[in-house]
């Protein structure tokens, strides 16, 4: 489904993603961890468009991507759940779901339909200014504005950021939910025990590098895992 | 002049400023410059009437279509050649180069036409009304029908359709919008296009008011309109509306009964009040500060 090799990102003179290379292949759910800091949110800026890599090649279903335009990406079927969710906070509700349609057109008032049915609490706000939301609602709309594309790649940042722990539950069945109608996933997570937990595969990355690679429960066994990010034990 | 009648016609002129803002606000809000060029857009426009219709002859009807095509075309171009390369630049570089696209323009009609105005033709010929002592003049009536008609169909556009929409998108979150499948650089290419030509409607009913057009009389209502549009919040459109209709009232009134030769240093001198009391302006939203 998606192939990053070797890619290396400049900030200026930060040399901020040093020699990645990682896959995700059709239906699987991937999660990248690493500290705050480490170049998450930097790779998949990357992958979508929104930065550029001076170096390797971005593989999406098979076609080079690395030099194609964001906004080109949507059609071919990669969304992209940016970092702090990114809504339209002076639009409704509604209208940020139909900015997630925007290159499809057809279908518009179905698909939000079914956005609603896996987000009552999105009906109930349609047409609610999106600033006036609560976060977890907030998350639930950048996820449900993403889905209207009927992605085949759902790429995530941090969708558990700044959320209480019982709404982080809730996005992550939404995740697994998302995941059984066929959408595969590149989850980017500071919460390291909830995205191993769901993920076939997950990679590390530490300044930049990474520097270990398994499955979900490898790494969540593994000692170097366990004394950095799940909080010792 | 009764005060109703000075107020109508400050209420023309102040539907004429609005369409100039309008191009800067909504050009503001979603490249996020200044285009100080804006203003010379309306002299273009006004130039290219006097042209098709003056020396060539052409019906009035002929010089509106032919302005406005113009302007849009050269709104765009501008856009293309001195803005877009600068997409990432600091803000300096963008203003400065705005005002030497400005510069450009001016002294382009100057070589083109002279520095002695033209008189612009009579477009269009709409009969004053009487209503027992109030006059209500033919250019403030046509001023402001089209101008209502110009308003409520950009608010329904913005608003309602998908390129509307898309507008706002990108003009709210640049970055987020391009997520979206949302193609930035063509949604400022129609932002351009859009203010270009309301430039040029703006260009012929300022041709028609004052009746003469020369190199530099696009500077004035020009800054005027962005006088307008920080008046009511730089960004929003129903602000540029408001800011440039109570500017034209107050420049109209300010003329009538105290002074003509103060009158743009009352204007001003508003604009430097309304900003200590509220400096996002009359409709202006706080700047959302980036993470
Ligand atoms: N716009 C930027 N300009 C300069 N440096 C940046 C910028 N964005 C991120 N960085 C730096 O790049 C590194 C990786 O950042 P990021 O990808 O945001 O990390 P993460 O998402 O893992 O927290 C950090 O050292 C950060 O300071
Ligand atoms: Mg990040």
């Amino acid at each position: 489904m998606l192939k990053v090799e070797n890619i290396n990102v400049y900030y200026g003179q930060i040399h901020a993603i040093k020699d990645v290379s990682f896959e995700v292949k059709p239906g699987e759910i991937v999660s990248l961890i690493g500290a705050n800091g480490a170049g998450k949110s930097t790779i998949l800026k990357t992958i979508s468009g929104l930065l550029r890599s001076k170096t390797g090649h971005i593989t999406f279903k098979g076609e080079d991507i690395s030099k194609t335009e964001a906004y080109k990406l949507v059609p071919k079927g990669l969304a992209h759940v940016p970092e702090g969710r990114r809504i339209f906070l002076q639009m409704t509700v509604k209208e940020n779901l139909e900015m997630g349609a925007y290159t499809k057109g057809e279908d518009m008032e179905k698909d939000i339909e079914s956005v609603y049915s896996h987000f009552p609490r999105l009906k109930e706000r349609q047409n609610q200014i999106a600033g006036t939301l609560s976060g977890g609602e907030q998350q639930m709309l950048a996820m449900g504005r993403a889905m209207m594309s009927h992605p085949d790649l759902l790429i995530l940042d941090e969708p558990s950021m700044g959320l209480a722990p019982i709404l982080v539950q809730g996005i992550f069945d939404i995740i697994k939910e998302f995941h059984k109608m066929g959408t595969t996933i590149l989850l980017v997570e500071q919460n390291a025990e909830m995205a191993l937990s769901i993920a076939d595969r997950a990679y590390v990355l530490e300044s930049g590098r990474i520097v270990l690679t398994g499955t979900g429960a490898e790494l969540k066994a593994s000692d170097a895992i366990k004394k950095a990010y799940l909080g010792g034990a | 002049m009764s005060f109703l009648s000075n107020f109508i016609s400050g209420l023309s002129l102040g539907s004429i400023y609005a369409l100039i803002a309008l191009g800067y606000t909504m050009v503001y809000g979603i490249a996020k410059m200044l285009n100080f060029a804006h203003g010379d857009v309306i002299m273009v426009g006004a130039f290219t009437v006097i042209v098709v219709v003056n020396s060539l002859g052409l019906p009035g009807v002929v010089g509106i279509l032919a302005s406005v095509l113009i302007c849009v075309l050269m709104g765009v171009t501008i856009e293309r050649i001195a803005y877009k390369p600068l997409r990432s630049s600091p803000p300096l570089s963008v203003l400065i180069t705005a005002i030497g696209v400005s510069y450009f323009l001016q002294s382009l009609a100057l070589l083109i036409f002279g520095s002695t105005q033209k008189s612009f033709p009579k477009v269009f010929t709409v009969a004053p009304v009487h209503l027992g002592e109030l006059t209500i003049k033919g250019e403030s009536i046509e001023t402001l029908a089209v101008t209502t008609v110009i308003m409520v169909g950009l608010t329904l556009f913005i608003n309602k359709t998908k390129m509307g929409k898309a507008m706002r998108a990108v003009s709210e979150d640049r970055e987020a919008a391009e997520l979206m499948g949302i193609s930035v650089n063509r949604t400022i290419t129609v932002t351009f296009a859009i203010g270009s030509a309301l430039a040029a409607v703006a260009g012929l009913f300022f041709g028609a008011t004052y009746g003469f057009i020369g190199p530099y009389s696009g500077a004035m209502p020009g800054i005027k309109a962005f006088v307008a549009a920080v008046f009511g919040g730089i960004g929003s459109i129903p602000g540029a509306m408001l800011g440039g209709i109570l500017l034209g009232i107050i420049e109209n009134l300010a003329k009538a009964y105290i002074s003509t030769e103060l009158s743009d240093a009352i204007v001003f001198g508003v604009l430097v009040l309304v900003l200590l009391v509220k400096p996002t302006g009359l409709l202006g939203k706080k700047i959302n500060e980036k993470v």
